[in-house]
């Protein structure tokens, strides 16, 4: 093998992969076989994280950058001048099949830029897989990405090798969509998946008459969108992943803040600054719709459709729904008690727990692991609380703020310090 | 005050929290016989003998009231190597043999559980990134090979997870610290415990050929894979803490 020509392949194809943030490992459960290679765990493991704070839990990288499209927010799109180079598939597997055994990584996510056509670009995606798991007896997790418009036989054949398939919806407006890339669109992107839907479903169907069937796409779907390289509003994002999650069943949607890496009038000036802070708000409201019980329309409505920079969106809510607080910790459900700010699912569950032993106080709340500079102000206890006092007065979302420091706060200062 | 004296092994230690019931101690403490030096001269010293059968007799019991994750849990806390792992354990069992029909390792508002329950926490922690940070190195002879320096003594937690993902390679994962490993030779994975510590002196003049090549390759990657307008190196330090950069072969 030629490790120098394969360095610079590796360099290049991974740096063209990495602003596609969806990385996780999670949700498969491929046992390995007696003599293999590979298991793969419904956790998911993160091996290391980059500097700027991210897991690396895949080998994350690109079959090729060479791309018959020119959409305006990619790097590889084709009127961009850069260097294009391509793995063979023996490439892929070999460096998939090393990484794995020196435990670097969960597995393999592969993308790819488009050439020729869709089905071209996706048969050789599955070829990797299918070499993966059929040569190489390789049971840890694949991730392939989807190429909008490939065919129903090649979805099939992908979601059979792959754990979990996804394809980028890209830009959350299909007006945005058709400003950067003009020459994709949305029911190309929504076609495959679909079909893999319905194949995911089907095979629900089929493995509670047969003992053996096939794994279909165990991992299931995934997406991603970019944020804020058009004007959309988060009301908008936030519906259109509430739309995907209830109607393809998707297990994430990813939002990717978006990075200036090209010029071009259509797009934010290279100087804008990452909108890491609303990306950040935006996994918050993604987990409240997940795992918190709440839906779209609690989180924002019309009337306000992006989400509050200052305060999280739980916070956020409760501030607005002031008249629902305080929660009694010893009596209340535990949905309710979810939805107290700051106290977690963990905490929820361990508050639940506790309190048939003995009659909580704030002590003890605090050792549970509730952030009490939020939690004290909504909280009832049998015996009382004092803090209570303040859930009425006016300037109670002010001293909220006060209380507690934001890991963001030099991006409020950011104008001051202009000057 | 009495003072149980036991081998430091983990049946040895339920033999002890089966004796203060038989000889119905009351104030008593449980201590490992490494670590013991006198410090309260008024102390009894009772030594235990470490049998299997009362150390079962105790575990059977709790198993029914605590379940196997229960269990499980108290054998984290024994392989954290707390200071006061002997007496949480001990504090456990008590409370359960009073409270038969609860699991009381629920009781988070008790001092004793709490303890516990952080120390679970803290082994499982460790445990998982031991399963993300061993990085194996492929030796002349094949064998892949990970040296490994935990705070807690969590090899015990791992073994499952690396048998279960290695069945097409020899390898070997060897706790420097605590001078054993883990070593699957295609057929068996069993703990081997070595005489003298391993040296570890230029070991990597045994590397495979092929083993510098792909220590590049996963170093470029590393770099490659990072968004230079994303830095985040607060982040980056809370989720890989400077203790664990000397395993990681793309921080070297």
């Amino acid at each position: 093998m030629n490790f120098d020509r394969l360095k610079e392949k590796l360099e290049i194809l991974a740096d063209a992969a990495k602003y596609d943030v969806s990385c996780s490992s999670s949700g498969g459960t491929r046992k390995n076989k007696k003599g293999a290679l590979g298991d793969s765990s419904v956790s998911g493991i993160c091996h290391t994280y980059t500097e700027d704070g991210r897991c690396v839990s895949l080998l994350k990288v690109l079959l090729t950058n060479h791309c018959i499209y020119d959409c305006a927010y990619c790097v590889s799109r084709s009127s961009n001048d850069i260097k294009r180079v391509a793995f063979t598939v023996e490439e892929v597997v070999d460096l998939t099949i090393n990484f794995y055994r020196r435990n670097y990584i969960e597995g393999l996510f592969l993308s790819s830029g488009i050439f020729k056509n869709a089905d071209t670009t996706m048969e050789r995606l599955v070829r990797v897989a299918k070499k993966l798991r059929l040569e190489e007896n390789f049971n840890g997790y694949i991730h392939l990405k989807s190429i909008p418009g490939a065919s129903d036989e090649l979805m099939q054949e992908a979601a059979l090798y792959a754990d979990r398939l996804s394809i980028n919806l890209e830009i959350p407006t299909e007006s945005g969509l058709k400003l950067l890339a003009p020459e994709k669109n949305r029911e190309d992107m929504i076609s495959p998946m679909r079909y893999i839907q319905h194949g995911i479903s089907q095979y629900k169907d089929e493995k509670k008459i047969f003992r053996k069937v096939p794994k279909f796409a165990p991992a299931g779907q995934s997406t991603q969108m970019i944020v804020g390289a058009t004007s959309e509003n988060d009301l908008q994002i936030i519906k259109v992943a509430d739309y995907f999650y209830k109607n393809f069943d998707l297990k994430r949607v990813y939002y990717s803040g978006y990075v200036p890496v090209l010029e071009d009038k259509r797009l934010p000036s290279l100087t804008t600054e990452v909108p890491m802070l609303r990306e950040n708000r935006l996994y918050q409201s993604d987990w409240l719709m997940r795992f918190y019980g709440f839906k779209a329309e609690e989180i924002l409505d019309p009337t306000m459709p992006f989400l509050d920079l200052e305060v999280d969106p739980k916070l956020s809510w409760a501030l607005r729904n002031l008249h629902q607080f305080p929660v009694n910790l010893q009596t209340a459900d535990y949905q309710m008690i979810l939805r107290i700010p700051g106290i977690g699912v963990k905490t929820a569950k361990k508050i639940v727990s506790a309190r048939r032993f003995q009659a909580l106080n704030m002590d003890h709340l605090k050792k549970l692991g509730a952030a009490i500079n939020r939690a004290k102000y909504f909280i009832d206890f049998n015996a009382g609380n004092m803090y209570l006092k303040y859930l009425t007065d006016k300037n109670f979302r002010k001293l909220l703020i006060g209380g507690s420091s934001s890991k963001f706060q030099n991006q409020f200062s950011q104008q001051l310090t202009l000057f | 005050m009495t003072t149980l004296l036991y081998d430091g092994s983990f049946d040895g230690l339920f033999t002890a929290v089966f004796e203060v019931f038989e000889y119905r101690y009351k104030e008593v403490e449980i201590i490992s016989k490494e670590r013991f030096y006198q410090e309260n001269i008024f102390a009894e010293i009772h030594e235990v003998v470490t049998q299997n059968e009362k150390s079962e007799r105790v575990l059977n019991k709790l198993e029914q009231n605590i379940g196997r994750s229960g269990i499980h849990q108290l054998l984290k806390v024994f392989l954290s190597e707390d200071p006061e792992l002997e007496q949480l354990i001990l504090s456990a069992v008590q409370q359960s043999v009073q409270h038969p029909n609860e699991n009381i390792l629920q009781n988070y508002a008790d001092s004793s559980i709490l303890g516990i329950s952080k120390i679970c926490k803290s082994v499982d922690r460790e445990r998982h990134r031991m399963t993300a940070f061993v990085r194996f190195e492929k030796m002349q002879d094949g064998v892949y090979f990970a040296k490994i320096d935990p705070d807690f003594n969590v090899l015990p937690l791992i073994l499952k997870h690396f048998k279960d993902r290695y069945q097409d390679q020899k390898w070997m994962i060897y706790d420097l610290r605590r001078n054993y490993g883990i070593l699957y030779n295609l057929e068996n994975c069993d703990f081997f415990y070595p005489e003298e510590k391993i040296d570890l002196n230029q070991y990597q003049n045994k590397f495979h050929e092929e083993e510098n090549n792909y220590q590049k390759l996963w170093q470029r990657y590393f770099i490659k894979t990072n968004i230079v307008e994303r830095k985040n190196l607060k982040l980056h330090m809370q989720h890989v803490p400077r203790r664990y950069w000397k395993y990681l072969t793309e921080k070297n």
